[in-house]
């Protein structure tokens, strides 16, 4: 642990791991951060704390929130926000960037495979059943081309970064990740609480985040829609994200609209306006494929457009992202990635994987079971944190529960190597202390992929926890990528 | 310009709808507290009920027709669909759903607004402090008002705004002198005494009238010169001829519209309302106060129908 520089990290020590804001536990601060530990260091925890009171007074106060429904009441909760920023050199997110848009372009390549000539898993790369067997696997996309062969349009790549201070792949969003809104929400927030912390730092932007999703979604349009009808579609106010939706409708300028604003006419998809009906060309949908269409998918759904499908599959209408992209987000396809990216681009994957065990093979199976204490077990198709087992943290009941439940049903489990994710200083009352973080860059593909140069900068609030969701008790930082 | 979706019209027309409600709500309570005393100091609320057609609602859950009660059914109770904090959520709710379309501003204040009327308990409500949380109220509303006109950017969501806002204004302005109109009857007991005069002051002064009343009519102050003045004069913002001026000038905006042109849009209902309008308070008196304010909200419920049918194509989204 290097020598703090001063009295707010007097006493901060990261505890042996990779610290955002200290680097290596044993090597000197990095360069790169010095000027923000100067600033950060000359403000007394106080004034810390009671700048931080009144960003959360203005997250409640702005409604950034996300709402929590119990019985009868909603509930309108603030993500918990760390004022202290993760920050990222300019040399780190060269390799984050090209590791992304690497991971991106073998994802969409995948994709358009597996709903075409199945070349992958004909040449036995992938195994076939992990694909056609996926329950978010779409048969009815076999055939249907794309412009661009852009399937995930918006990407989120979660990554992690080890103790040796290498950031690695933990899991792969390729239906609808969320989280963006945060991102710049956070920094615009940052900047009114803390000018004399950000100012000529080089920070570089994220506020354009929503022209970038824009053109990227005019690019995708039908061709011959010359000024494409862009909307949002949202399964609407009850949705935890809704506030996301506001957010980018706005950010985007296209109407915010919900499965019963639109309908099927004349071949294509329609939204019910003021002076009766209007031609929709671009639909960016936040609801899953399952409720898009109730006369192709699930028939109960109340949020879809019946109909949609059809109009999708004439190419008459765009959707980002495209129905099907769920095939390539499972977490039993990741320990596969690798040799995806090698199979289409033939290039090593820029950004490693974190060790995986697939249950579903004997070799995997067998070396989970014997070293369920060592290791994280996830159950293939949970998302949020759900069903996490970390092994190391457990008690011998819940090692022996997780171990019958894998017994019973490998194939819904992975096992990965317990990676000793990095730290970042954070608020915690009235001290700063490590808690653990990752990051969730953006990546928007049109006829192009580009990185939004930030991220979702997630932290485990608890002190010694693993698990950053917001379902678990985890917050948000801003995240600085330097110049 | 651009088109607007249907559902966001409405949205934007009952956000204006329910604070315009809520402020009038807060109007009424005020003065009843001056109004429900009559000479032995006994105070009725009853009228307030009656307004709002709440009698039985009101009558499940609460035993005495008091202030205390009054206040807490028509201000925090969250199950009086009447009340003001249940308004503002609507307006809040409304807001949510067009939060992309309007201003930072104008979603934090309502947001605010509404969070802190959620706060409200019966303890804030003692008959010493009402009239102060009334005007908290009434002052939060007229931020909103401020702020949207001041932000609003002039599309459609705004005629479909001020269209909202007209139409429940002149509504509550019906509402609000029919409270009195008992004492327009001949024969009433109270007419003209001092108690009398004295309401009728309130009414004026909950009505923010006061002050033009006084320029037009220095001396009087009759039962008929105070409602005609409230309803009739054409320069009170508040009043009917006011309110119908603002709703015609809000559809010829919206008509003037590219996206609808081609719709055509001239309610019966309007132009009734226009003629009721052009009414003078001897005429209105001779037919009836309680039946002309009658007539009056009526013609607005089928105007309301008639904006819906064309605009928010209420046939449509049923179907």
């Amino acid at each position: 642990m290097a020598a703090p520089t001063s009295e707010l990290f007097s006493d901060y020590n990261s505890g042996g791991y990779y610290c955002e804001m200290f680097g290596a536990p044993a090597g000197r601060p990095p360069a790169h951060t010095e000027k923000i530990r100067k600033r950060l260091g000359r403000l007394k925890c106080a004034t810390l704390k009671r700048r931080a009171s009144a960003t959360d007074r203005e997250l409640f106060n702005l409604g950034i929130t996300f709402t929590v429904y119990s019985d009868k009441n909603a509930i309108d909760r603030v993500l918990p926000f760390d004022v202290i920023p993760r920050i990222i050199s300019a040399a780190d997110w060269k390799t984050i960037e090209s590791g992304c848009i690497q991971r991106v372009t073998a994802i969409n390549k995948f994709i358009e495979d597996v709903y075409h000539e199945q070349k992958i898993l004909k040449d036995g790369i992938v195994p076939a059943e992990l694909v056609t067997g996926n329950p978010n696997y779409r048969r009815e996309m076999h055939g249907i081309a794309l412009p661009f062969g852009t399937y995930v349009t918006v990407a989120g790549i979660d990554l992690v970064r080890d103790t040796d201070g290498r950031f690695k792949v933990l899991e792969d969003n390729a239906r609808t990740p969320s989280g963006v809104s945060y991102v710049v929400e956070n920094r615009h927030l940052m900047q009114r609480a803390f000018p004399d912390l950000t100012e000529k730092i080089g920070i570089r932007q994220v506020s354009n985040y929503g022209m970038k999703l824009r053109e990227a979604l005019a690019e995708l349009a039908p061709a011959g829609a010359k000024k494409p009808r862009i909307v949002l579609l949202s399964p609407g106010v009850f949705n935890s994200a809704y506030f996301e939706h506001v957010f980018l409708a706005r950010e985007m300028g296209v109407p915010l609209v919900e499965g019963r604003d639109l309908v099927v006419e004349g071949g294509y998809v329609q939204m019910k306006t003021t002076g009766g009906l209007q031609q929709v060309d671009v639909i960016y949908r936040r609801i899953d494929d399952n409720f898009l269409d109730p006369a192709q998918f699930n028939p109960g759904s109340m949020l879809g457009v019946k109909g949609l499908f059809e109009v999708y599959a004439a190419g008459k209408v765009a959707l980002a992202n495209a129905i099907g992209t769920g095939v390539a987000d499972d977490k039993a396809l990741y320990a596969y990635m690798p040799r995806i990216i090698r199979y289409y681009l033939s290039e090593d994957a820029i950004l490693d994987n974190v060790e995986t065990h697939l249950c579903r093979e004997p070799e995997g199976l067998a070396y989970t079971l014997a070293k369920m204490d060592e290791l994280v077990v996830k159950p293939v198709g949970e998302s949020g944190g759900y069903g996490v087992v970390v092994g190391p943290r457990a008690t011998k009941a819940e090692i022996a529960e997780a171990r019958a439940r894998i017994e019973a049903n490998p194939a819904n489990y992975i096992s990965q190597t317990m990676v000793g994710l990095s730290v970042s200083p954070t608020l915690v009352g009235n001290r700063i202390e490590p808690r653990h973080v990752d990051l969730r860059p953006y990546i928007i593909t049109g006829r192009k992929s580009w990185v939004l140069p930030g991220g979702l900068t997630r932290v485990a609030l608890r002190k010694g926890s693993l698990v950053v969701n917001s379902s678990q008790g985890g917050g948000t930082k801003d995240t600085w990528v330097l110049e | 310009m651009s088109s607007l979706l249907a559902r966001f019209a409405e949205n934007s027309f009952w956000i204006a709808r329910y604070v315009e409600r809520a402020e009038n709500l807060a109007r009424i309570i005020d003065i009843t507290e001056t109004f429900a005393r009559d000479e032995h100091g006994e105070s009725d609320w009853t009228p307030v009920l009656r307004l709002h057609h709440d009698e039985e609602s009101f009558n499940a859950r609460y035993r005495k027709v008091d202030a205390a009660n009054i206040a807490r059914f028509y201000i925090i109770d969250e199950q009086n669909p009447n009340s003001i904090r249940y308004s503002i959520r609507a307006a809040r709710e409304n807001a949510r759903s067009i939060r992309h379309l309007i201003s930072l501003e104008t979603w934090t204040q309502l947001n605010v607004f509404y969070n802190r009327i959620a706060r409200l308990t019966r303890r804030n409500l003692k008959l010493s402090d009402l009239s102060r949380v009334c005007g908290q109220i009434k002052e939060g509303c007229q931020l909103h008002y401020g702020i949207a006109t001041g932000t609003l950017y002039r599309d459609q969501i705004w005629s479909f705004y001020r269209l909202g806002t007209f139409i429940e204004l002149c509504d509550q302005t019906t509402r609000l002198v029919d409270i009195k109109y008992h004492s327009l009857l001949p024969r009433a007991p109270d007419v003209g005494t001092a108690i009398d005069v004295a309401q009728w002051n309130a009414l004026l002064r909950s009505a923010s009238a006061y002050h033009g009343y006084r320029r037009v009519y220095p001396q009087e102050m009759t039962p008929a010169t105070v409602a005609g003045f409230i309803l009739l004069d054409p320069r009170f913002a508040r009043s009917i001829p006011h309110c119908v001026r603002e709703i015609r000038q809000s559809v010829m905006g919206l008509l003037g519209n590219d996206e609808l042109k081609h719709l055509s849009f001239a309610p019966k209902a309007l132009d009734e309302l226009g003629e009721l309008a052009g009414w003078d308070i001897d005429k209105v008196i001779a037919f009836g106060l309680h039946e002309y304010l009658d007539r009056v909200q009526l013609k607005l419920i089928e105007l309301g129908e008639a904006i819906a049918d064309t605009f928010f194509l209420a046939s449509y989204s049923t179907s």
